[in-house]
């Protein structure tokens, strides 16, 4: 979909079908605030693989919307990333300058948002937004009406033709998620970036939401790095899952295996709260107790960071960073590298309980 | 047990348009219905969960009980005392048996003030001045399980829990018999949303007060309520005891709400009933029953006739003309 | 997040901390901006209101030394055109410009505050009707108004004051209505409501404070504005009458003579730069102080 009139060189990097479409290593970032560095994101590696949607979840403040910024390169100014690298067709996109990047975003990765009626114009009519991101494409203003009204009828709006012209307030939140997805979806991209698009939608709307973005997924074969703290719908909707806590990865994995045999703790924990998973009317329902410790500065706890909070700490925990031990899984071949930080996943560990 | 809070036909109207726009475009009636013909119960130590869409009009209830907003028919029994009608002086002492905490848990705390002056506040307003308030302030404190320094806190040094805790403190400072809990749990993570859910649960255990609770969380009513009511486009649509309503929905939209509800197992995937579509606006209610334009269910019939109350059992009521069977769910459930 | 894991060592027992204004206080303090501001702003009052006893000599004393003279340790601003002492006349000049200040300030602001309060939080028709007022005054351009005022009623420091402050009304009333709108539409005003607080408790305890942080520091900033008008309205001969100095009419002096001597036209147009720092300094410091959210914890 993409036209190489108005591009910049864009050398065409290796297509190796193996090699993941998002590969992000060892990332880093810091925000500064008058308090001091907060260490946002320690030591991320996390890949997309070609095809499949990854979902990414967390608690607020575990990095989660900070990392999918960072794959977009759309921090706030007070951001900093202090090591790492994402790669993305063979080049770091930490490396490129703004001209490059900006002839990647809106081409090859997109992104939709949490709130739709902020991320549209709203003085500007559906249509002409619409037209308006096809600006690279050599056509005529007719021809991306066309498109725009075919992108809206693929994601189910009902009369496109009369609806392109309407603004953004004509239209209920699931109908403004709707066209934000057309929008992101227009120009076919690799990858799209779903910052939890369906966290202010009613439950009716997010499921219908989500069956969007698995259906047109399938149609158009991209990756999804699908950021949200709703394990319900990651659980319907992911291939792959990312656990973070506290700006680091704590695990990740086949959404089979993070949801059957979570093997860090922290995992446990998150789905032993989920009240959905909680079957039987009970008065007293699971929760982790803490808090998330401090990024501040040299308040990041040394060692393991669930440790303050983990039911099976010990003594190797507190000055041992954990390193992504592989964790052994019921499946015979997963289709995911299922791995864990934590040192009970440790073969030398098992003997514990 | 006895009954604590009765309403009975309730009804909540908004202007939808200016007096004067009205009359020039002889509107007659420039009103639209936000709660229609509502009516429940709720004893002592017992709890209700409103569930709905935004806009079904749950919140709309409860600002209507706590007098912020007027209603414009039926009747609404706070411990034998007609509220309808009451004026706002008449109203404060209520509002002391009444306690309502609002959805967002940081907003709804005046930013200026510091925790302590924020749950010692009801004292002041209702010129309770024989206690002591750092005691009254170290009581409520420990009550919601909040350290004793966060007295001198601020509400943006508070986390969303810790609001919400505060929030909780708040409401229970001068032992109300009702609270009206709107979205307790909107804006916080799962390990938090139980955390308040257990609080609410203890504390209500404890003090015996009766409870509304208001949520789209379907997830929170299972656990914390005795019964539960399904509001659409401002009516219940079926109310009944929550277990009864969770295993035998009877109303289609129960069902639509009940399985839009993605279980954390990928596994799990469920019959999925979906509804078509958008919820209409209040403005223009469909004709009939109100849910045909969504509902996988519907026929002509419903197009043109509202269905009546019927009850499936005493305490368990719906308005569908084709309610789903009695074991249909479990049906599914198991082939 | 960040903020919920530390405890300091007093937070564990003490249900009561340092009082808000200790808090703004030690947040004034760690600006050094803001506190060249008030130290500005605080040598400015001072020297207003002790000028009676700190002027060397007499401001209206016609002195037999040089006229015109440059500073020298007898007259370290130098002398104007009739040998009166300047470094006296601008201290006088002083006490006049913030006697205007102040005094028209504070009739505008509580008057701008009490109306817009009433239009913001009482019923729609009262909105709407004190709004028409208020635009009508604003609509009327400053300096026009200010001519007729002082046509009809003759150029005197009260009449500058009347001016400034009817004129200035509307601004603050303006500020203050769309703030307490906007505040009402808060959910803990609600909740207050809910608990069953009254009107007075809402604006007293829950309104007014967070209103008045910045409709003063709006004040502050407005201070030179109007030091600046009323050294305009004197500079045109339409303001303070002579003797009694201002800082316009030491300018208008100075501009006739500046051939002869920069001096005056100096003396007379530093005090008025260093006021307008001053108070913008001091104005902004207070912004940041009295906004929660900027509020950085102490």
């Amino acid at each position: 979909m993409t036209h190489p009139a108005a591009a910049p060189t864009r050398p065409e990097a290796p297509r190796d079908a193996a090699a993941p479409l998002l590969d992000v290593r060892h990332l880093s970032l810091d925000f500064t605030s008058p308090r001091g560095r907060i260490h946002a994101l320690r030591d991320i590696s996390m890949t997309v693989p070609r095809g499949r949607i990854v979902g990414v979840v967390g608690e607020s403040g575990s990095g989660k919307s900070t990392l999918a910024y960072a794959v977009i390169r759309l921090l706030a100014e007070n951001a900093r990333v202090v090591g790492g690298e994402i790669v993305m067709d063979g080049r770091d996109l930490l490396t490129l300058s703004p001209r490059e990047m900006r002839g990647i975003r809106g081409r090859r990765m997109s992104m939709i948002f949490q709130d739709p009626m902020t991320s549209l114009n709203r003085v500007m009519s559906i249509g002409q937004q619409m037209i308006d991101i096809q600006y690279r494409d050599p056509i005529s203003k007719a021809e991306k009406r066309k498109r725009a009204v075919e992108a809206l009828r693929r994601v189910g709006i009902p009369d496109p033709e009369d609806r392109v012209n309407g603004y953004p307030h004509q239209f209920s939140g699931g109908m403004r998620q709707r066209i934000c997805i057309a929008m992101a979806m227009m120009v076919e991209p690799a990858l799209l970036l779903a910052d939890e698009p369906t966290t202010a939608l009613d439950a009716t709307t997010e499921v219908q939401i989500i069956g969007l973005l698995e259906r047109l997924q399938a149609e158009i074969g991209c990756s999804i790095l699908f950021v949200s703290h709703h394990l319900g719908t990651v659980a319907e909707l992911c291939h792959d899952v990312v656990v973070l806590y506290a700006g680091e990865v704590v695990e990740q994995g086949s959404v089979r295996d993070i949801f059957h045999n979570p093997g860090h703790p922290y995992t446990q924990a998150l789905l032993d709260c989920d009240p959905g998973r909680i079957k039987e009317k009970t008065r007293r329902l699971p929760t982790i107790p803490g808090v998330v410790p401090s990024l501040v500065g040299d308040q990041v706890p040394t060692g393991c960071i669930f440790k303050t909070r983990c039911p099976h700490a010990f003594d190797r925990c507190d000055h041992e960073v954990p390193p992504s031990y592989a964790v052994v899984s019921g499946e015979v071949a997963p289709d995911a590298p299922h791995t864990a930080r934590c040192h009970l996943r440790d073969a030398a560990e098992e003997r514990r309980p | 047990m006895s009954t604590l809070l009765e309403v009975e036909h309730l009804k909540v109207r908004f202007r939808s348009m200016g007096a004067l726009r009205a009359l020039m475009r002889r509107v007659k009636d420039p009103y639209i219905d936000a709660v229609c013909d509502v009516s429940f119960r709720i004893g002592r130590g017992e709890t209700l969960g409103l569930v709905g869409e935004s806009g079904s009009g749950k919140s709309t209830i409860a600002r209507a009980l706590m007098g912020l907003i007027p209603s414009h028919g039926g009747s609404m029994r706070f411990d034998g005392t007609e509220l309808r009608g009451l004026s706002q002086r008449a109203y404060k002492p209520v509002r002391r048996d009444m306690a309502m905490m609002f959805q967002d848990p940081v907003g709804s705390l005046s930013p200026r003030l510091t925790v302590r002056s924020l749950i010692t506040e009801p004292f002041r307003i209702h010129g309770v001045r024989d206690r002591d308030m750092d005691a009254e302030t170290r009581r409520l404190l420990e009550m919601v399980g909040l350290p004793a320094g966060f007295a001198q806190r601020f509400p943006h040094q508070l986390s969303g829990g810790q609001a919400r805790r505060v929030g909780v403190a708040r409401a229970l400072a001068l032992d109300p018999r009702l609270v009206i809990a709107d979205e307790p749990t909107a804006g916080l993570d799962v390990s938090i949303q139980g955390e308040v859910m257990n609080l609410l649960a203890e504390l209500q255990d404890r003090l015996g007060i009766g409870m509304v609770v208001i949520t789209h969380n379907l997830n929170v009513v299972r656990h914390i309520s005795d019964q539960m009511a399904v509001m659409y486009l401002g009516r219940f649509v079926e109310q009944g005891p929550t277990e009864e309503v969770f295993h035998r929905p009877r109303h289609p939209y129960t069902e639509v709400l009940l399985s839009a509800n993605p279980e954390p197992d990928p596994d799990a995937k469920l019959h999925r009933v979906e509804a078509r579509g958008d919820i209409p606006s209040l403005a223009h209610r469909p004709t009939g029953c109100e849910f045909h334009t969504r509902c996988p269910r519907a026929r002509d019939y419903c197009r043109e006739v509202a269905p009546a109350l019927s009850s499936a059992a005493p305490d368990h009521t719906y308005t569908c003309h084709f309610p789903l069977e009695a074991d249909a769910k479990e049906r599914r459930l198991e082939a | 997040m960040v903020a919920t894991a530390e405890t300091t060592r007093s937070e564990q027992t003490d249900v009561r901390g340092d009082s808000a204004w200790v808090q703004h206080w030690k947040q004034l303090r760690s600006n050094p901006l803001g506190l060249f501001g008030l130290v500005l702003v605080v040598l400015m009052v001072g020297s207003a209101v002790l000028a009676d006893v700190i002027v060397p000599y007499d401001p209206t004393q016609i002195l037999v030394g040089p006229r015109l003279g440059p500073p020298s340790w007898e007259h370290p601003l130098g002398t104007d055109q009739l040998g009166r002492d300047t470094l006296s006349r601008v201290i006088m000049g002083g006490q006049v410009a913030m006697l205007v200040a102040v005094a028209a300030l504070s009739v505008a602001l509580s008057i701008g505050l009490l109306l817009g309060l009433i239009a913001g939080f009482g019923p729609r028709w009262l909105d709407n009707g004190l709004l028409l007022v208020l635009d009508s005054v604003r609509a009327f351009p400053v300096i026009i108004f200010a001519l007729a005022v002082i046509t009809l009623l003759g150029p005197s420091l009260t009449t500058v004051v009347l001016v400034v402050a009817i004129t200035s009304i509307p601004v603050y009333a303006r500020v203050v209505r769309t703030q307490t709108q906007s505040l009402s539409d808060n959910e803990y005003i609600l909740a207050e409501r809910a608990m069953g607080a009254g009107t007075p408790r809402i604006l007293g305890v829950h309104i007014l404070p967070n209103v008045i942080g910045p409709l003063l520091i709006l004040a502050s900033m407005d201070v030179p504005l109007v030091i600046a008008l009323e050294a305009g309205l004197s500079f045109l001969g339409m303001g303070v009458r002579p003797p009694t100095p201002s800082w316009g009419t030491i300018l208008n002096n100075g501009y006739n003579y500046i051939q002869n001597s920069p001096w005056p036209v100096i003396a007379g147009g530093i005090p008025i730069i260093l006021t307008t720092l001053g108070f913008t300094f001091l104005g902004e410091a207070l912004r940041d102080i009295f906004d929660p959210k900027l509020r950085r914890d102490v």
